[in-house]
């Protein structure tokens, strides 16, 4: 019953005959990155934008922006990504189903739409926050200087309301990368799948997983590090104390 | 800057962790047989969708072949360390997780159908050959697919940790197919995938596609490849390695089931109808299996069970 | 094909779904939320109280735990449990852990560092001159802990407790990849067994969406309760 260590297994070829288990882990952690970018960019715009709606005076905008909000957080991701895999392609016109089924990276595409648009609510949240502890000043200050609506938005309340919610914005970041995960359950070869599939080829799990926690460890910290200097980068005089 | 404490903090958390790991690497075992006198109880690792291996019937609990072949290693077990009371233990595996849950004591027996390879032998140990499948796809009919090269730049499907997807990324680099494999967590995952569209084909052992595909809700729809991905291969129950008193007793449980109740019991899986839905796989015993009965064996070779 | 939508599957399912996986889920969740709330205050109080060493040690596994996908750590659990239980134990093999207590130790673990945070930052909240007060009656460092400081902890972050617990329930979804029966495994085992995957998923989402909803409503309310008290 004891456990057969081989640090070594790294190097050894893997039985899908392209490469080492080194290159398979390598493969999984690229699409852990491109998956978790474009759900990131995906949770910031439509975050940014159900934010925006939800710090409006309307009633309505808050009922449509808190409806979305609330159906995306009270959903657990796994459910959320297997509607948007297993469900939604039966419920839209046969061919626009087929059409999505047979899409060659269709987990790749699905995980990224569903893990962006769950991310999103997140984001919503924070940019709604962030907009509503801006002095009320900022506002009347773009309207004095004859700006609309949407250019006070743009050139005044979103750039400071970012600013202020940069630090739980990273948190939001790192939570896209380690819930870009759960995807393996839809078949996306990201880098927890490759970690297991290194472990069933090679029966070596620990190694397997060791490998992995590290490289989890260290997107952690480049992504911290990263959302530091941008933070740095973008601070005001006068802003935030740091 | 927080930055370096973090660091060094997360540094010490990972030590922490193979800290733990280390010790226990050399330690001498007891054995299967004195791990369940210890605890009265002995694990069974079962399948969800392995029909007729071992599968769930309409209550949700694990019936088949395979399972029945366990029942008789239990019933062995409970006459050697005279305990009538023996408690059975069922805990579900996939193919992804039946070996670690061998090797980490989980399960004590994993009764469905596990291929038994020479790489396999390295980490487990494998009883009497009670099947012999080789690895084929199956698709939709009307998608027309026959050989393997068919398959070029389509999505199919195979079942995570098996051997079947093993082979299929081997062919696939082999002969430069193109094709995305999609790894799912069950067989019944699999032929869904086929069934709703998801993927073209779906790569796993001819016996397993056969029951899935005679339970599905429409068995007309699909059509089996011509080619096969490998030789007929054996299955065994698993047991943990180098354990050879509980590895003598169940090989010579099985092998006294084979000789004798063997081919009824066998004729009642697969010539029958069998829940849950009261289909009839109709694969009457080959000749290599009837000589593997005949002669059980636990050789990994698959040229062994030449007829 | 999927153009029946089956009601009936979801009636006949039903037994099935709550009694095993509701039964599951809930129970996981309640377990690991008290394990966590128990085993994250005593890593807050090692953080503030405790020795440079502690301190350090329990910031670390808190960063650690914090850094990983919980899927991974599920799997961590499963497969080296046994293991750590032999080590732990000095037992001569590894100790054999059921799916069911390997889910409990996994999400205490992981939601500890959590709950930690949560209490660290309502400890720190509490003003220091409650302490000092405290201190100056008489109190032990523990016991100002104890009957002054904790208390008010909890009460305050009641709230941000109970909504860690919801996503709490939401996360413990994810043992469906060790085919363990949660509501969830219970829902994918049924839908894969009838090919009903559009009913069984929506119903499961529909499930979770109104627990999740009606009890995060439930804290919102309670939250300006406790927010008219102070």
């Amino acid at each position: 019953m004891n456990y057969h260590w081989n640090w070594g297994i790294y190097w050894e070829a893997s039985p899908e005959g392209t490469g080492s288990y080194a290159d398979m882990l390598w493969s999984g952690l690229l699409v852990t990155l491109e998956v978790s970018a474009i759900a990131w960019v995906i949770a910031l715009l439509i975050g940014a934008a159900m934010g925006v709606v939800r710090s409006l005076p309307s009633p309505w905008a808050k009922r449509i922006s808190g409806t979305y909000i609330e159906l995306l957080r009270n959903i657990p991701l796994l459910v959320q990504l297997f509607l948007w895999y297993f469900v939604m392609p039966e419920l839209v016109p046969d061919a626009w189903g087929d059409w999505l089924k047979q899409m060659p990276d269709a987990p790749f595409w699905n995980s990224a739409v569903g893990l962006g648009l769950f991310m999103s609510a997140r984001v919503a949240v924070q940019v709604s926050t962030g907009i509503a502890a801006l002095p009320r000043g900022q506002q009347a200050a773009g309207t004095a200087l004859g700006f609309t609506l949407p250019q006070t938005y743009w050139y005044v309340l979103l750039p400071m309301a970012f600013r202020v919610i940069l630090p739980p914005l990273t948190s939001e970041l790192i939570n896209t990368i380690k819930n870009s995960s759960v995807a393996l359950t839809i078949g996306l070869a990201e880098l927890t799948a490759r970690t297991r599939a290194m472990q069933e080829f090679s029966f070596q799990v620990f190694e397997a997983f060791t490998a992995a926690t590290v490289i989890y460890l260290l997107l952690n910290l480049a992504a911290t590090w990263a959302m530091r200097l941008l933070e740095r980068r973008l601070r005001l005089p006068g802003y935030g104390a740091g | 800057m927080r930055f370096a404490p973090r660091v060094l903090s997360t540094g010490i958390g990972i030590a922490l962790g193979l800290a733990a790991l280390l010790p226990h690497q050399a330690r001498a075992d007891g054995g299967t047989l004195q791990k369940i006198k210890d605890t009265g109880t002995i694990t069974l690792g079962y399948r969800e969708s392995s029909a007729p291996f071992s599968y769930l019937d309409d209550n949700q609990k694990p019936v088949g072949y395979a399972m029945d072949i366990c029942t008789r290693i239990v019933d062995a077990v409970k006459k050697e360390l005279s305990l009538p009371a023996l408690k059975v233990e069922l805990t579900p595996v996939t193919s992804a997780t039946r070996i670690p849950l061998m090797a980490n004591g989980t399960i004590d027996l994993e009764c469905g159908s596990t291929t038994n390879n020479v790489d396999r032998e390295k980490q487990v140990s494998f009883t009497n050959t009670h099947f012999l499948t080789a690895s084929i796809f199956v698709g939709k009919k009307s998608a027309n697919l026959h050989k393997i090269d068919d398959l070029k730049g389509k999505i199919v499907a195979s079942t995570a940790g098996s051997t079947n997807i093993g082979q299929l990324d081997k062919v696939n680099a082999d002969r430069k197919l193109g094709i995305t494999v999609v790894p799912v967590k069950d067989h019944a995952e699999g032929i869904l995938m086929v069934e709703t569209g998801r993927a073209a084909a779906f790569v796993m052992d001819d016996v397993i596609i056969a029951g899935l595909v005679a339970s599905a809700k429409n068995p007309a729809m699909f059509a089996l490849g011509d080619e096969a991905f490998s030789k007929p291969e054996p299955y065994g129950i698993m047991l943990r390695k180098d354990d050879p008193s509980f590895k003598a007793l169940v090989d010579k449980t099985t092998a006294a089931f084979f000789k004798t109740e063997g081919p009824a019991v066998y004729a009642k899986w697969f010539t029958q109808p069998i829940p849950p839905k009261g289909i009839n796989m109709n694969l009457p015993l080959s000749p290599a299996m009837a000589k593997a009965m005949k002669t059980p064996s636990d050789n990994p070779d698959p040229a062994s069970y030449a007829p | 094909m999927f153009s029946d939508f089956d009601f009936d599957a979801i009636l006949r399912a039903l037994p099935y779904l709550f009694r095993d996986g509701m039964s599951f889920t809930i129970t996981l969740t309640l377990l690991s939320a008290l394990g966590g709330l128990l085993l994250g205050t005593l890593i807050a109080l090692a953080r503030i109280g405790g020795g440079k060493l502690l301190a350090m040690v329990a910031a670390g596994y808190v960063n650690f735990m914090r850094a990983l996908p919980l899927v991974l750590v599920i799997f961590w659990f499963y497969f080296l449990v046994p293991y750590l239980g032999q080590w732990l134990t000095g037992a001569p093999r590894p100790i054999k852990v059921g799916g069911f207590s390997s889910a409990l130790l996994t999400f205490v673990m992981f939601e500890a560092a959590y709950f930690s945070e949560i209490m660290r930052g309502g400890i720190q909240s509490v003003a220091r001159g409650q302490s000092s007060a405290a201190l100056a009656l008489g109190m032990t460092g523990g016991q100002s802990m104890r009957y002054i400081i904790l208390p008010q902890v909890l009460r305050t972050m009641l709230p941000v407790l109970l909504t860690q617990t919801i996503v709490l329930f939401q996360d413990t979804s994810l043992v469906y990849v060790l085919s363990l029966t949660d509501f969830l495994g219970a829902a994918s085992k049924i839908a894969q067994r009838d090919g009903r995957l559009v009913e069984m998923y929506c119903f499961a989402a529909l499930v979770y969406f109104l627990i999740c909803f009606l009890a995060s409503q439930a804290v919102r309310r309670l939250q300006t309760r406790v927010a008219i008290i102070r």
